[in-house]
């Protein structure tokens, strides 16, 4: 799954720890889940999505 | 952009440790029921059967702080860890089963031990979780 969590990452100037500690996971899962690695769960999409205010669909796109 | 919860990693190292001791005592305790009647007490039912009691308790304290430690983690850390178990308890399983055979039609000369499985268990979930780290890294 595609995800467009490092261009968001970037815009709002957050690391991939800041981030990881914002949905309480740990830097190793945002770093996987960027590279396309492992798929989050849909509460962990949900937090994700919900912390840069758009939807899952616009984050994440099935490839 | 508001949203902040606890370090992950802070409550991870916090149970690690707090695993790690308890896998600690339990090796103590395990160690001082295996060789306290030979060394200690000198074949002392009574102290023997005690230290071996200590040893199980302390081993449910080490099962409870296991699952305390993987209730911490999160969504990855579990996938890494139960991908780990799976492969370590399928291999238990299968070579433990294969070495008793070994043992039972005398195809090996000196007798299967549990602690030869309990060996290869740990190599293995060892193993597997250092794979699986590498894997998502």
């Amino acid at each position: 799954m595609k995800n467009k969590i490092k261009i968001l990452r970037a815009e709002h100037e957050l690391t991939q720890q800041q981030l990881a500690e914002m949905v309480a996971v740990s830097r190793q899962t945002i770093n996987a889940i960027e590279k396309g690695k492992f798929d989050p769960s849909l509460p962990l999409a949900f937090k994700i999505s919900k912390l840069f205010n758009l939807s899952i669909e616009e984050i994440f796109q099935n490839e | 952009m508001k949203e902040k919860s606890k370090p992950r990693a802070e409550l991870t190292k916090k149970n690690t440790i707090n695993l790690a001791l308890w896998t600690g005592a339990w090796l103590v305790t395990m160690a001082i029921s295996s060789f306290g009647s030979l060394l200690l007490w000198e074949g002392n039912s009574l102290l023997s059967g005690l230290a071996i009691l200590i040893n199980f308790l302390v081993g449910i304290g080490m099962i409870f702080a296991n699952i305390k430690h993987l209730k911490g983690l999160d969504e990855l850390q579990r996938k890494i860890q139960l991908e780990a178990m799976g492969i370590a308890l399928g291999l238990a399983v299968v070579a433990g089963l294969a070495y008793s055979s070994l043992d039972q039609t005398n195809l090996i000369s000196y007798n299967a031990e549990i602690s030869h499985l309990v060996i290869l268990i740990g190599i293995t979930y060892f193993a597997g979780v250092l794979i699986g780290t590498s894997r998502y890294r």
